[in-house]
């Protein structure tokens, strides 16, 4: 009965529940008038510093130019139900869909090219619009636009204190809620994988370009309800909260809380807002004249909580609190489809005369073989041979500069990565990628990305629940399969060597491949591992998935290949069964040198 | 619009656009040294102008207040540091002065020379020591710690940095603007255009500085030391080159740049404490042109923009800052599609 009872109080929807109860209780509470103003412009900061933690801190990327989407959403309501006499109710969306069209235009400009030059254009997007909102006539100039109707529930006016502190509070908690949900899904697992590593994303079948414009259109939409909020509850707008400063200050915001974290976002807004309440008064008193000096202590904090707080306000608070069990809901869940297997005889992969060059090195230099249905290939040369090049060619990471890959019958090379992934090629990395901050679980089931089809949408509205069962279902198959069930929950991070290449199998074995490209998967693990490791690959290869395998430890490769393909300074310098690898001169003195 | 509205507009883009180029060039050599994207370059133009401006005025200018109290800070820094590492007192005192020594006897240079009235002249080489001597202060206080950091965080810091350079330009120089004489008074006919001496000195400071820079680049020791770190920054660390020397180096550069543009920008128009801001901007647009690592692409960008905003002021005046950094988009749009792969960060 009483673990039942903490079992319930544990669970997410009843804290959700008494969260929103709070919000509520909290309004009908005889607080100060003026706390209640407070709180209101935390909620609508908050929701902007939202949208942060989803670009930023998950994704990777910073924008310096919410503040001026904040503009649009406050600008399209506050003109439109002005000039146009359109109901408050309405303008939401009008502005929601123009923000959508300018980070659209804006994410697919900027999110090709590396991380920097997407902050670097927002700056001057936010000085752009700030401008342009100032010289409109249409928008009033820098006087703005007054005269906003109030935001109406039949005749109740909902723009001010107590029932906005609701509407306001309310949508935050949604919206965080949301977030989430979001991030606890098949669309958060590839969110987090754009940071980590977004060759490894692009691996697992994540279009990674695709998830950076989601993100920034999505952190956009966050600040622009915002400014439909403000724009209403103020009664008027004009260009100044909508500037760069204001874009830097929510950036402040989410650094200063934890970028990290959802409820970061909320710690942010609150403490910079009261900082700088009390810098206001504080700081004119002890400098003397006015003026905002308070971005003087700003910057400095700013500089500060880099280097000693670099995870946030929320870091220390959240290390009080009880992490967050994952029930073990998936038993049950019935097994995802799989893909028809090669059947024996069928020519899996065809590699024919490929070439790498760099600039004047040809580091990999016409290199063909095959690899059949239900066959394991080694791949081995000395260091520098070019085997990871090879590989790298392969599943598409790389541009071939000559020859042609097909796998299994159709032409693959010059596909995006994640084609080729969907197509039943999966791979592991020489050096583990992984979602450190995630789970071994989570980490396993980015692998079956391409197996599920529910979107951000379904995910934060929860209506992925079946087809995630499934997914982790899967996942800890796999898991158990390479003798790894019981670390599931731990962080990735926090496994050692061997352990987190064995993931990165069970995560390349997620996705139902028909061929597994395997990257030195024995590199740091111990003499039982290896053998259980050698088990497992001839168990896939009874199934009838081929393999090829890269790898040092010469006992395991010539223990279970069938054929074995040796490269040295690029080329190809033999192929053949195991034991004419061994007895080849030619191989010998590639390893250890010749006897002069 | 005839030609000689139009000859007027280009000398005038021109000019200003000699500027833009040698803020372009002290962003490039900054992110392609330490990946810093340094926003607050335009900080160090507002604090030229305007200690010039105090300078003139006979007071004390702020900046070295701001000198002295880093320079104290740094000295602090430098000797807890030493005294963790050798934990001998004398060490510790030695390492404060090695780095403290030459910002506190500028600023008592500076306290002292402010009431004398010295020649312009003087007065603006006193201003370049003085924000020059800035320059590693600041990389040491705010990023030296952080070097290692991804560039993602070095930007935020660096926004940070302007924010706290901003508030402390607004306690040291007040709300007020200020506008410096010019170096040379002349006004020249040339045909229809009138070309005025500060013009040509921005022309030829501009000149000499890039000129400066190259042989420094090509012919010395330091200057592929530094390229070398701008290269690779372990490699350079692995042949004795100190990547920390290199950023405090680099941060005395882009200072003394940012000083020189405030002087030479000065004269030309009213100076602001937050008018340095969008300046730098101008020359970042213009480093965005040249993709952060190309020299000449900046420089030829800087004039772009300065011939762009020239031309928009007299069209569109009200939508002038507008036009400039929006033209930030298509430039990216263009170099997103000749590049056209992103990379692993």
């Amino acid at each position: 009965m009483v673990s039942k009872l903490s079992k319930a109080l544990h669970a997410r929807g009843v804290q959700r529940l008494a969260l929103g109860l709070g919000v509520l209780l909290f309004a009908v509470l005889p607080v100060p008038e003026f706390w209640i103003t407070q709180l209101n412009y935390i909620a609508l900061y908050a929701m902007v510093v939202l949208g942060l933690v989803l670009l930023t801190g998950v994704g990777g990327l910073t924008s310096f130019g919410q503040a001026a989407f904040v503009g649009i959403g406050a600008y399209a309501a506050a003109y439109l139900s002005v000039a146009a006499g359109w109901s408050p109710w309405l303008t939401v969306f009008a502005g929601l869909l123009l923000t959508t069209l300018c980070a659209l235009v804006l994410g697919w400009i900027t999110l090709r090219m590396s991380g920097h030059y997407l902050p670097l254009a927002t700056i001057a997007w936010g000085l752009s619009l700030y401008y342009l909102m100032g010289n409109l006539d249409a928008l009033g100039k820098y006087d703005g636009i007054q005269g906003i109707p109030p935001l109406l529930l039949g005749s109740w006016d909902i723009s001010e204190g107590r029932p906005f502190f609701v509407l306001a509070w309310g949508l935050l908690l949604v919206l965080v809620f949301a977030l989430q949900n979001l991030l606890d899904s098949r669309t958060g697992r590839a969110l987090r994988a754009l940071r980590a590593s977004a060759q490894m994303a692009e691996a697992m079948g994540v279009n990674t370009l695709r998830h950076k414009v989601g993100i920034f259109v999505l952190a956009a939409l966050f600040a622009s309800l915002s400014g439909w909020l403000l724009a209403h509850s103020q009664r008027i707008v004009n260009p100044s909260p909508f500037g760069l400063k204001m874009g830097i200050e929510y950036l402040f915001m989410g650094v200063l809380g934890g970028v990290g974290y959802v409820w970061g976002a909320l710690a942010g807004a609150l403490s910079a807002k009261l900082l700088e309440d009390q810098l206001q008064v504080l700081l004119p008193r002890w400098l003397g004249g006015s003026g905002s000096y308070e971005v003087i202590v700003f910057g400095v904090v700013l500089v500060l909580a880099l280097k000693y707080l670099p995870d946030g306000i929320w870091s220390l608070v959240g290390r009080w609190l009880p992490a967050p069990q994952r029930p073990e809901d998936w038993q049950g869940a019935p097994a995802l489809p799989e893909r028809a297997k090669p059947v024996a005889g069928e020519t899996v992969l065809e590699v024919q005369g490929i070439r790498k060059q760099f600039g004047g090195l040809v580091a990999v230099k016409d290199i063909s073989f095959c690899i059949g249905a239900g066959h394991i290939v080694g791949l081995i040369g000395p260091n520098g041979a070019g085997k990871s090049t090879t590989f790298n060619l392969i599943s598409g990471v790389l541009p071939l500069s000559a020859g042609s890959v097909r796998f299994r019958g159709d032409v693959v090379s010059g596909l995006p990565s994640r084609a080729i992934a969907r197509r039943g090629m999966s791979r592991t990395f020489q050096h583990v990628k992984m979602i450190p901050e995630l789970s071994v679980l989570d980490n396993v089931a980015l692998g079956a990305q391409l197996r599920g089809r529910c979107g951000a949408l379904a995910s934060m509205l929860r209506l992925d629940r079946f087809e995630e069962r499934q997914l982790l279902a899967e996942a800890a198959r796999q898991l158990a399969r390479i003798g790894m069930a019981e670390t599931m929950h731990t962080p990735a991070g926090n496994l050692a060597m061997g352990p987190q290449r064995l993931m990165e199998i069970a995560r390349a074995l997620c996705s139902d491949p028909a061929l597994l490209l395997l990257d030195e998967p024995a590199a740091g693990l111990r003499h039982q591992e290896k053998q259980a490791l050698a088990q497992v690959l001839r168990q896939l290869r009874s199934e009838g998935v081929s393999i090829l395998l890269v790898e040092h430890d010469m006992d395991l490769v010539m223990d279970v290949s069938d054929h074995i393909v040796v490269m040295e300074f690029g080329t190809l310098l033999m192929a053949g069964t195991p034991a004419q690898v061994q007895d080849s001169p030619a191989v010998r003195a590639a390893y250890l040198g010749v006897e002069h | 619009m005839d030609a000689s509205i139009a000859s007027i507009l280009m000398l005038d883009g021109l000019t200003n656009g000699a500027v833009y180029a040698l803020l372009g060039l002290a962003t490039v050599l900054v992110f392609s040294v330490t990946r810093i994207i340094f926003i607050p370059q335009g900080e160090f133009v507002a604090y030229g102008a305007l200690t010039l401006a105090m300078l003139q005025a006979g007071q004390v200018p702020g900046t070295v207040w701001l000198l002295l109290a880093m320079a104290l800070m740094v000295g602090f820094l430098d000797a807890v540091q030493a005294w963790r590492q050798s934990a001998r007192l004398g060490r510790a005192l030695q390492a404060a002065a090695a780095s403290t020594s030459m910002p506190l006897l500028l600023s008592a240079l500076g306290w002292w020379a402010a009431p004398q009235q010295f020649p312009l002249a003087v007065q603006a080489l006193l201003t370049l020591a003085i924000v020059t001597a800035c320059g590693p202060l600041v990389y040491r206080l705010a990023y030296q710690s952080l070097a290692d950091a991804s560039s993602l965080v070095l930007l935020i810091v660096s926004v940070g940095v302007h924010l706290a350079l901003t508030g402390l330009g607004l306690l040291f120089f007040g709300a007020e603007g200020f506008r410096n004489p010019s170096f040379w008074d002349a006004r020249m006919h040339w045909g229809p255009v009138l070309v005025k001496g500060q013009a040509l000195i921005i022309f030829l400071v501009s000149l000499a500085m890039i000129v400066l820079l190259w042989q420094f680049f090509s012919r010395t020791l330091r200057g592929k030391a530094l390229q070398a770190t701008a290269v690779n920054r372990l490699g350079a660390r692995l042949m004795g080159i100190s990547t920390t020397g290199a950023g405090q180096l680099t941060f005395a550069m882009a200072a003394l740049i940012g000083a020189l543009s405030g002087l030479l920008i000065g004269p030309t128009t009213t100076i602001f404490y937050d008018s340095g801001f969008l300046i730098g901007l101008k020359g970042f647009v213009a480093a965005v042109l040249g993709g952060l690592q190309s020299y000449p692409l900046a420089a030829l960008g800087a004039l772009f923009v300065g011939l762009v905003e020239a031309f928009a002021s007299y069209w569109a005046s009200a939508f002038k800052e507008m036009i400039v950094f929006t033209l930030v988009l298509p430039i990216l749009l263009w170099r997103s599609l000749a590049s056209g792969h992103s990379e692993e960060h």
